[in-house]
């Protein structure tokens, strides 16, 4: 497969096959075993995931406990833009709003990073130093991640040399729902190497998968493969973030840590707009996955909506009284 | 036979965004008419009921302000037209719950009617009788149009359960403005059938929005609502008005004050209830230059 940017690469030394962690080192020996051991996961009981995240999701958190979990959400948002339309002005007007969500109160804390295009990371690195916001970018073609490896890998390495500190990558589902699990594996653990100091975050695109029990083993081959985050969709497909998919997602990565040690943080992403949403998540998190995962560290809320939510319900917390669209900035 | 069956008693509900959902307190109480006999149960609606009505009535607000006053005053002929077909159901209702005389309360559904056609008459003309270009000494084409507040939450009279109600929403309706509507707290039926009139005619989703419950408890959460930009006091309790007043201009909202006492809503209303809830917008045009 000879391609314009990388001619050498049919010719180039195919490196050694990265192993998993300790317990699952000889899961990828082979498309038969991996696929053999993918498929050897536990079901998911699609209406048990339904019935308890909707007795999760009536749970009622009030005054000191919403003031808690609504700065613990505005600290965990990855702010996104993701359009056609972005421009290094946006950018920088979404990174001001990153630093400071609500001008009015210089109590309120920072958000956790901003996601934006490859080529627009260097904007947001220059607007953000020095703020301890991280920097995030989508490579790897996304969203539909429909391009050949070589580049896939060209995108990641352009997004880390433009100052990005986390990398947001496409799964491969074409292949994924072929059954094709190493490849996808093998493009993770590629793109894993690309990215070297930054955070990888690898979308599972949830919405194409179908049924849970694909979410679940997109989970373990993209914790296998060295993910640092499994994030649910890239915002661009419906049905997005839903509660039973994140709940699958949380007791991957639960049972991921207790066998191998490592932990990795879950990003639900799109279609999460309200601050009820983003409380029902903290809810899930704490309940499926532990407190462990209640930082910004090991959780993410991928938003652009959600934001002027939170903050509108922080100065009712704050003030008393309703307050209104415009007492939020726009973006 | 017929003197068997059992009643069927209803429990109404609120009109919020064009639909009907309980209170989200689930709070209901009893209604009764002038002689304290049972009538129904009405929705208590609760204050975040209210959060929820002006969430409605802000999304309303574009298109509904966005339509051509000539639509509009179709839009409000329409919601006569309507409750012109329900005349006996209103005609039943005012005269329980008030206490008139069947023929007195025929009389009050009539003028209520017949305010919505006169209202509806107006929207094309506001701009005429309101607006218009200013002699000005410069080089500047002046000229001045009446514009809609946006979100206006009406206390509606306690006393006048359909013709004070239409006498209040109307006009804010007219003018292009949203409305947010708690009703008269011992009378509230005929606001709920206007909901469901409403609801049946043209008006969009959500640029009404009726909750039956107490003025009292609701109205500072209102009044004090940062997305709320206008609020009429004529139902509100003795005694709260001046609080409320100073609620409201924490937010710099128009303010109705109400009345001393309820007024005689038959009387014509002339532009009095139109002009508080439009605000002008004045533009200097260079020209001759």
């Amino acid at each position: 497969m000879t391609h314009a940017l990388d001619p050498d690469a049919p010719a180039a030394e195919i490196p050694p096959r990265r192993e998993p962690l300790a317990p699952y080192r000889d899961v990828t020996r082979s498309d038969a075993a991996f696929r053999a051991y993918l498929h050897g996961l536990p079901g998911v009981d699609q209406v048990g995931a339904e019935a308890r995240t909707a007795v999760l999701g009536t749970r009622s958190i009030k005054t000191t406990a919403k003031a808690w979990a609504i700065d613990t959400a505005i600290a965990m948002v990855d702010l996104t833009t993701l359009e056609g339309a972005d421009t290094p002005g946006k950018v920088r007007s979404l990174a001001a709003k990153a630093r400071r969500p609500d001008p009015t109160d210089p109590s309120c804390p920072p958000v956790a990073a901003v996601c934006v295009y490859g080529d627009l990371a260097g904007v947001a690195e220059a607007a953000l130093a020095g703020t301890g916001i991280s920097v995030a970018a989508v490579a790897t073609a996304f969203p539909s991640g429909r391009a050949s490896r070589a580049v896939k890998l060209a995108d990641v390495r352009d997004a880390v040399a433009n100052g990005a500190d986390e990398i947001d990558m496409v799964i491969d589902r074409g292949a994924f729902l072929a059954g094709r699990y190493l490849d996808v594996y093998d493009e993770i653990v590629a793109v894993k190497e690309a990215c070297g100091d930054a955070h990888l975050k690898v979308i599972l695109e949830t919405g194409e998968l179908v049924t849970l029990d694909n979410v679940r083993r997109a989970s373990w081959l993209a914790m296998l493969a060295g993910g640092d985050f499994i994030k649910t969709s890239t915002g661009k497909i419906s049905p997005a973030a839903t509660l039973p998919v994140c709940l699958v997602m949380l007791e991957a990565v639960r049972d991921f840590r207790a066998a191998t040690g490592r932990q990795v943080g879950v990003k639900p992403a799109g279609g999460i707009r309200t601050t009820k949403d983003a409380i029902r998540h903290l809810v899930l998190v704490n309940e499926v996955a532990g407190p462990d995962w209640l930082s910004p560290d090991r959780f993410r809320l991928g938003a652009s909506s959600l934001l002027g939510d939170l903050l509108l319900q922080r100065q009712k917390l704050r003030t008393g009284h309703y307050s209104g669209p415009d007492h939020v900035s726009v973006d | 036979m017929s003197t068997d069956r059992l009643a069927v008693r209803k429990t109404y509900k609120l009109y919020v965004n064009g639909a009907f959902p309980r209170s989200e307190s689930g709070r209901i109480y009893e209604v009764t008419d002038a002689k304290g006999a049972f009538l129904a149960n009405a929705a208590w609606a609760s204050r975040k009921d209210a959060r929820d009505a002006v969430v409605a009535a802000r999304a309303a607000s574009a298109k509904w302000s966005g339509a051509t006053a000539y639509n509009r005053g179709q839009v409000l002929y329409r919601v006569a037209e309507v409750m012109e077909g329900r005349h006996a159901q209103f005609c039943d209702e005012v005269a329980a719950g008030e206490g008139l005389s069947s023929s007195k309360a025929r009389a009050a559904v009539d003028a209520a009617i017949d305010r919505w056609v006169w209202y509806a008459g107006w929207t094309d003309k506001l701009g005429a009788v309101l607006g218009g270009s200013n002699p000005v000494a410069g080089p500047y084409f002046d000229f001045s149009v009446p514009e809609p507040t946006g979100v206006v939450a009406i206390l509606a009279p306690q006393r006048s359960s359909l013709l004070g109600l239409v006498s209040v929403l109307a006009p804010v309706l007219a003018g292009g403005s949203t409305a947010v509507v708690v009703t008269s707290k011992a009378r509230p039926l005929p606001a709920v059938t206007l909901g469901e009139v409403l609801a049946t005619s043209d008006v969009p989703g959500g640029v009404v929005n009726v909750l039956t419950g107490d003025a009292g408890e609701i109205g500072p959460w209102l009044a004090e609502h940062d997305d709320v930009d206008g609020i009429d006091l004529t139902g509100a309790p003795a005694g709260q008005a001046m609080e409320l007043e100073r609620l409201a201009a924490g937010g710099i909202k128009r303010v109705v004050r109400p009345p001393a006492e309820e007024p005689d809503w038959s009387a014509d209303p002339g532009l009095s209830r139109l002009t508080p809830f439009l605000e002008t917008k004045t533009v200097w045009h260079p020209m001759g230059l």
